[in-house]
């Protein structure tokens, strides 16, 4: 067969192909956190029933802080079934989750949290002084504390089954001395 | 229940689309026209089941109903009337179904316009239309459905995007959209021709008007863009090198190059390949330029949402290309063309190297555009490459391009002479030099600045002796004035319309030079009573007010602004959306033909006590709005049919 080579023209346009598919196993928007491997900063909050939270209450459970509003739709309302159902299977081994509402009215918070039956402890962040000190970009975020107390993964964007569980299990395998 | 309702019909309008396109291609191959004219059915059928969702979904946002995912997530009980309608194709979703409701459009004027006249080709253009179709109704029903249940269904919605509450969001996306999806009708004859071993000159002829049509729209829908980035966004520019401004600059600069190189094929039957190439080009870059701003590969600054859509696309893209340039492989023999180059000074040569120009540009910008990509690639490192690498690698090569608009109309076919150069271009050159030497006495230093002040001078001389002399030699044949050259504009219209976009881009050519090189800018801190100055105005700072709107808290600045006289009072804002983290500025300015006034407020004391600004005086910008003006007034021009058939 002669001028095969013609039959290079389209195959000229697999690399190009080849790149942009690579592009599809990296996000631009990846920027890591300094938080992570650093203590988690403390906070006292109240909940939205009146009980006092704080970080320090909770030392020696891996913690998992929230960050999230009521108008933060559609992946709060994505990611609140996901916390409640891990909240509950995962309390008795001395895990704990924290909602930290942000910017939002207390009774749209309220109403948020009684139409996913929330029963992990929820309080807002009147001041914002929590969400500054944890650097929240955008709602949701959320900080997975272990035992020692050290953020050891930031989460950007709504929490699925998978993240919860592999993140919570790697770091209830930890020893909690030091 | 509209969800449902929508996501019926999306599926019915796709399966229609996949016969249609089967049918259309099973005509043409057997000739049985029974096939053919149910695909134009089936087209019929998508169009109208299209446009029902599209009111389907523009009712739903009217109507507040949250139940459709859709509307909760891009509108909320405060979002205004009007933006509730362009909220329809804020995001990715309803961009899909206006992109899909404007293919079905395009899809019955070629029925209506080609099924008598081309009847080899038409049946293929059809299916391939019709295919194309098929694969956005796809993206609707799998990957970005509009019609989505939302439950529980929310008692508030999210809102839109601020940033898209504006007019321009109104006519930016219709006229970016009309433009890509325009270009699919040329696309489409370029495969007939192809499948048909038909490549002679009649799918071009086909396809002219098509081709202007796409590329003003792209032209149009690029303007606005930068009248949007300029009036909202508050950074006191129009273009910024994003890589969603490039996935629209890209097929403009093909496209541009295709609108030239077809009269090189028509006159002289060169070029085959090329054109078909380009058309291939324009194309595919319309469908990278939807790819890369919806598949969040690279980061931008408008990115829409990202999702499985990317993957859908890619392949896509994929598929298009490489069955496209197969079928250029299968045909090799029958394109390649039968003319061949005279000489390197004749107009052959001038517009295949404006061609050239244009194509390296859209290579520059697509290299500058992916380099991010390739650079994590190959090192792992994530690095972008920002306006200064477009705009030293871009200047030169558009400066030539804006000389070789004054070259390229008037030089002769096939070898121009010494006594044809001079006619022609003496006095366009001597202009164009005083033109220079005219700027340096007024004090311009820039070289760049005198070089585009010359060029364009040069450029606009040549058309205006290109226009007397017309004139002038139908008024030997006693004629009058006016007359004359309104005959002779519709009777050459496709030539001085043309020439009248080239004015257009002559204007916006200067403007683009007057606002780099003159603009000046100046940041500062105001306690209230006190005032800035730059370049003449002075800005006084009088206080803040608190305003609530429908949807957003609005703080007002209020500065008095005096140029020697009183010039009245300028209100820059900043916006707090509750869905948003930043504020959003909101930009006040005092246009003017010699330059701008523009005023951003920045940070600011909660008592009002005192106010960061941003004061921008920006030169000769209002000319880039202006010349789109008159580059629709020659895109218009040239669209008219011809009457006359010139020689």
């Amino acid at each position: 067969m002669k001028r095969l080579w013609r039959w290079l023209i389209p195959v000229a346009v697999l690399p190009v192909l080849a790149l942009l598919a690579y592009g599809f196993k990296v996000s631009p928007r990846d920027i890591p956190s300094p938080l992570v491997g650093r203590p988690a900063p403390a906070f006292a909050l109240a909940t939205l029933d009146g009980s006092p939270l704080s970080l320090e209450g909770h030392r020696g459970k891996v913690v998992v802080v929230n960050f999230w509003a009521s108008w933060c739709y559609p992946a709060c309302y994505e990611e609140a079934p996901v916390l409640e159902r891990n909240w509950r299977g995962y309390r008795a081994r001395g895990v704990v989750v924290v909602g930290v509402d942000i910017q939002d009215k207390r009774e749209a918070a309220e109403k948020f949290v009684a139409d996913f039956g929330l029963t992990f402890p929820v309080a807002q962040d009147l001041k914002g002084t929590v969400s500054v000190d944890y650097g929240v970009y955008g709602v949701p975020e959320t900080f997975f504390v272990d035992r020692k107390g050290q953020i050891r993964v930031k989460h950007v964007g709504a929490v699925t089954d998978d993240v919860f569980r592999a993140t919570v299990d790697r770091l209830l395998a930890e020893p909690s001395a030091p | 229940m509209t969800a449902d309702l929508g996501y019926g019909m999306t599926l019915v309008a796709l399966g229609l689309a996949v016969y249609g396109s089967i049918a259309a291609g099973a005509g043409a191959r057997t000739g049985r026209l029974a096939l053919v004219e149910s695909a134009q059915h089936a087209a019929v059928g998508v169009f109208v089941l299209v446009t029902t969702c599209f009111a389907l979904l523009t009712y739903a946002f009217l109507t507040f109903d949250f139940s459709v995912r859709y509307v909760a997530t891009n509108t909320n009980l405060g979002t205004p009337f009007y933006y509730r309608i362009t909220g329809v194709w804020g995001a990715l979703e309803g961009s899909i179904i206006l992109w899909s409701w404007m293919l079905a459009l395009y899809t019955i004027i070629l029925i209506v316009r080609h099924r008598e006249g081309a009847r080899e080709l038409y049946p293929w253009a059809l299916a391939t239309m019709l295919g194309i179709l098929a694969f956005f109704l796809l993206v609707m029903t799998v990957a970005a459905p509009p019609f989505q249940r939302q439950v529980p269904v929310p008692a508030d919605g999210r809102g839109l995007n601020p940033l898209l509450e504006d007019t321009g969001m109104i006519t930016h996306p219709v006229a970016l959209y009309l433009g890509f999806t325009g270009f699919t009708v040329p696309f489409a004859f370029a495969m007939a021709a192809l499948i048909t071993g038909r490549i002679g000159d009649t799918w071009l002829a086909l396809t002219r008007r098509w081709t202007i049509v796409a590329w003003y729209f792209l032209s149009l829908g690029l303007l606005i863009g930068g009248w949007w980035s300029y009036h909202v966004l508050g950074w006191g520019g129009y273009w910024a090198w994003d890589p969603v401004e490039n996935a629209a600059f890209m097929p403009w600069l093909t496209g541009t190059a295709f609108l030239h190189s077809v009269m090189i094929q028509e006159r002289r039957r060169m070029l085959r390949l090329w054109n078909i190439s380009l058309v291939i080009l324009t194309f595919g870059l319309t469908l990278f330029g939807t790819f890369l701003t919806r598949s969040g590969v690279i980061a931008s600054v408008h990115a829409f949402t990202q999702g499985s859509i990317g993957v859908l696309f890619l392949s896509f893209l994929g598929l298009v290309l490489l069955s496209a340039l197969g079928l250029v492989a299968w045909r090799w023999e029958a394109i390649r063309s039968e003319g061949e180059l005279d000489s390197v000074v004749s107009r052959e040569s001038a517009f295949l190297l404006n061609n050239v120009l244009l194509v390296a540009a859209a290579f520059t910008v697509f290299f500058g555009t992916v380099f991010p990509l390739l650079s994590e690639a190959v090192r792992g490192v994530k690095v972008s490459v920002g306006a200064p690498f477009f705009n030293q690698v871009n200047i030169p090569l558009f400066l030539s391009l804006v000389f070789l608009m004054g070259v390229g109309p008037l030089i002769a076919w096939r070898r121009a002479s010494l006594d044809n150069l001079t006619r022609n271009f003496l006095w366009p050159v001597a202009l164009g030099i005083v033109a220079a030497a005219a700027a340096f006495a007024l004090g311009v230093r820039s070289v760049l600045a005198a070089l585009t002040f010359a060029t364009t001078v040069f450029v606009a001389v040549t058309i205006a002796v290109d226009f007397t002399r017309a004139t002038r030699s139908r008024l030997r044949l006693g004629e009058s004035l006016l007359p004359a050259m309104g005959r002779l504009l519709l009777r050459h219209n496709r030539r001085y319309g043309g020439f009248v976009v080239h004015l257009g881009i002559l204007i916006i050519a200067l403007g683009v030079m007057g606002s780099h090189a003159w603009s000046v800018q100046t940041e500062t801190t105001l306690h209230r009573g006190e005032a800035a100055e730059l370049a003449g105005y002075r800005v006084r700072f009088d206080g803040l007010t608190a305003v609530e709107e429908s949807n957003h808290l609005k703080v007002v600045g209020a500065f008095t602004v005096s140029n020697g006289k009183p010039l009245g009072v300028l209100r820059p804002a900043k916006k707090f959306y509750p869905q948003e983290q930043a504020p959003i500025a909101y930009v006040d300015y005092r246009l003017g033909l010699r330059e701008d006034l523009y005023l951003v407020l920045g940070d600011f004391a909660r008592d009002g006590s005192q106010a960061t600004i941003k004061l921008q005086v920006n030169r000769l910008v209002s000319w880039i709005w202006i010349g789109g003006l008159v580059l629709t007034l020659g895109a218009a021009l040239a669209i008219l049919p011809e009457r006359h058939k010139s020689a």
